[in-house]
């Protein structure tokens, strides 16, 4: 039954494109993952990671292909609370006047009524999720306190907060400290044996080797996908990175 | 007389309660301040102050026609209003041209459609009034528009509350967990554009954005949290307009001018002596005594 076969992908992802007012962002990229995978998207600046997110969680639309979240459409994905991002430290307000607490709870809003009163479910939610990234000692200090690491691990508790089977990650390791980095690391093995779900985009090859049992090379389309083991070659992160080598990029350890 | 008035306070604020006009005008300015106060947080977090701008001096036209036409004025208000906005997002689209070129250009034009019209339909429009503002002369038709106008936003306001915070903080975010952004985006320019209509009453158009702005701001320098931060804005706001009427009262000024000055001054001063924000930095002042 043609059900069945989807429900064996949390995300898939066939040709999709997507253009900003005419210019092309991403095309034909195509994204299978299952279950308790962990997929590395590797490209450079502009190559469309962040598009790739953005199409992924519904908040720009794709001009052509189709993207199916566990079967079905980013619309009834984005009901169900099945896609959490965590944008990058860049990407956010951080002198916004807004607490770890509040932050988090913000996973949950999808879920709430439509004054989003917080139930009892909730609360514990977000205390569970505060207690997983270890930032107890912070429910009530106003993010823009927060240093990068931990300004990173609310963010990643807001996700946890809001249950969501697949999570997005953008630049999870970028500006961060080592005791936050050890702590992400710890939690992607945590939601791995959970089976969720993760795409994480990243500029480390090191991370890349570490964490991602696929990983996903683009550059505006997809360059190689695959094992880890088979498609991140020097060839292949060479041609995704425009002719330059992995060596001049990220030293010769890499 | 008036100067040994001024030597009891108590006088200094009763004096011009006998008057009904004054009674009429501090109570309308002060929902007004309130409601603008309200809107405020949510658009100096959002970064819409030239958008602010753009909306309060594109509903010129509207007014103009409605008042014309016999119509209420905020309906002709809230359609130029919106109406800009999609002409701007429109035009940035489709052509090279930088967002804030796009939005000067579109609201000057519409701002000058609108003193064009003024020109031409001579009817009883008062420029001056709708450029300067005239709470001391509202009238009767125009406070339960008000009213009605303000209690609509402060519900909407309410209602989504939370919702808009989200918006502005991480709309991203509210889009993956299902929050009608699209929706949200319009409710914020539909208050927006309503805010600077019952703004205009009090300070005129020209200096409406003020304060759709500047109590919101002073209220970001004060806190930390955004629920202190709407009610510092609200407060601030209020008080301006109080404190911009009487001075305006006593010392024979322009009402609208008046009260946004006070708003100007009450930032000046958050600005240099905030606790945590403030060029002073109170805090580690009253630390170093200790």
């Amino acid at each position: 039954m043609e059900t069945i076969n989807y429900q064996n992908f949390r995300i898939e992802a066939e040709n999709i494109c997507v253009d900003y007012n005419g210019k092309v962002a991403l095309y034909d990229a195509n994204l299978r993952l299952k279950p308790g995978q962990i997929c590395g998207l590797v490209g450079m600046n502009g190559a469309g990671k962040t598009t790739f997110f953005n199409a992924l969680t519904g908040f720009v639309n794709i001009s052509k292909g189709k993207i199916r979240i566990n079967g079905e459409s980013v619309r009834s994905a984005q009901k169900d609370q099945t896609i959490a991002y965590v944008p990058q430290n860049e990407g956010i307000d951080s002198q916004f006047p807004i607490s770890v607490w509040d932050v988090v709870m913000m996973g949950r809003y999808g879920s709430m009524n439509i004054f989003r009163c917080p139930r009892e479910s909730d609360v514990q939610a977000v205390k569970d999720a505060i207690e997983r990234v270890d930032l107890n000692d912070h429910l009530s200090t106003p993010i823009g306190n927060l240093s990068g690491g931990q300004r990173k691990r609310t963010f990643l508790a807001r996700a946890i907060a809001q249950r969501a089977s697949i999570l997005l990650l953008d630049e999870p390791f970028s500006g961060v400290d080592i005791r936050t980095e050890k702590l992400i690391s710890e939690l992607f093995i945590q939601f791995k044996n959970e089976g969720k779900t993760i795409l994480l985009s990243t500029h480390d090859m090191i991370h890349v080797r570490e964490f991602c049992d696929l990983v996903l090379l683009i550059n505006k389309t997809v360059v190689a996908y695959g094992e880890t083991s088979e498609v991140f070659t020097p060839e292949n992160i060479t041609t995704t990175f425009g002719g330059i080598s992995p060596d001049f990029l990220f030293g010769p350890e890499s | 007389m008036e100067l040994c008035s001024f030597l009891t306070l108590d006088s200094f604020i009763t004096d011009p309660l006998t008057h009904e006009f004054m009674r009429k005008a501090l109570l309308m300015s002060s929902l007004v301040a309130a409601v603008c106060g309200f809107l405020s947080s949510y658009l100096t977090l959002k970064g819409w102050a030239l958008m602010g701008d753009a909306v309060s001096h594109s509903v010129m036209p509207g007014v103009v026609v409605a008042y014309a036409l016999g119509l209420p004025f905020s309906l002709g208000a809230f359609i130029f209003g919106v109406g800009s906005v999609a002409l701007i997002g429109f035009i940035k689209q489709k052509s090279r041209v930088k967002e804030d070129t796009v939005i000067g250009l579109v609201f000057t034009g519409f701002f000058a459609l609108g003193i064009v019209l003024v020109s031409k339909i001579k009817s009883n429009i008062d420029l001056h009034s709708i450029l300067f503002g005239s709470p001391l002369g509202i009238s009767l038709s125009d406070v339960k528009q008000t009213i009605f106008i303000c209690l609509l936003v402060v519900i909407l306001l309410s209602i989504f509350r939370k919702d808009l915070m989200l918006y502005c903080f991480d709309p991203r975010h509210a889009k993956t967990v299902g929050i009608n952004v699209f929706f949200l985006h319009y409710l914020l320019l539909t208050c927006l554009s309503l805010a600077a209509v019952v703004g205009l009453q009090s300070v005129g158009i020209i200096l409406v954005v003020a304060m759709l702005i500047t109590p919101g701001a002073t209220a970001y320098l004060l806190t930390d949290k955004f629920d202190n931060m709407t009610v510092i804005s609200v407060f601030s706001a209020i008080i301006s307009s109080l404190i911009g009427i009487y001075v305006s009262f006593w010392f024979d000024l322009e009402t609208g001018g008046s009260i946004v000055l006070a708003q100007t001054f009450i930032f000046l001063f958050a600005f240099l002596f905030a606790p945590r924000y403030g060029i002073f930095k109170l805090k580690k002042l009253f630390a170093g005594y200790k």
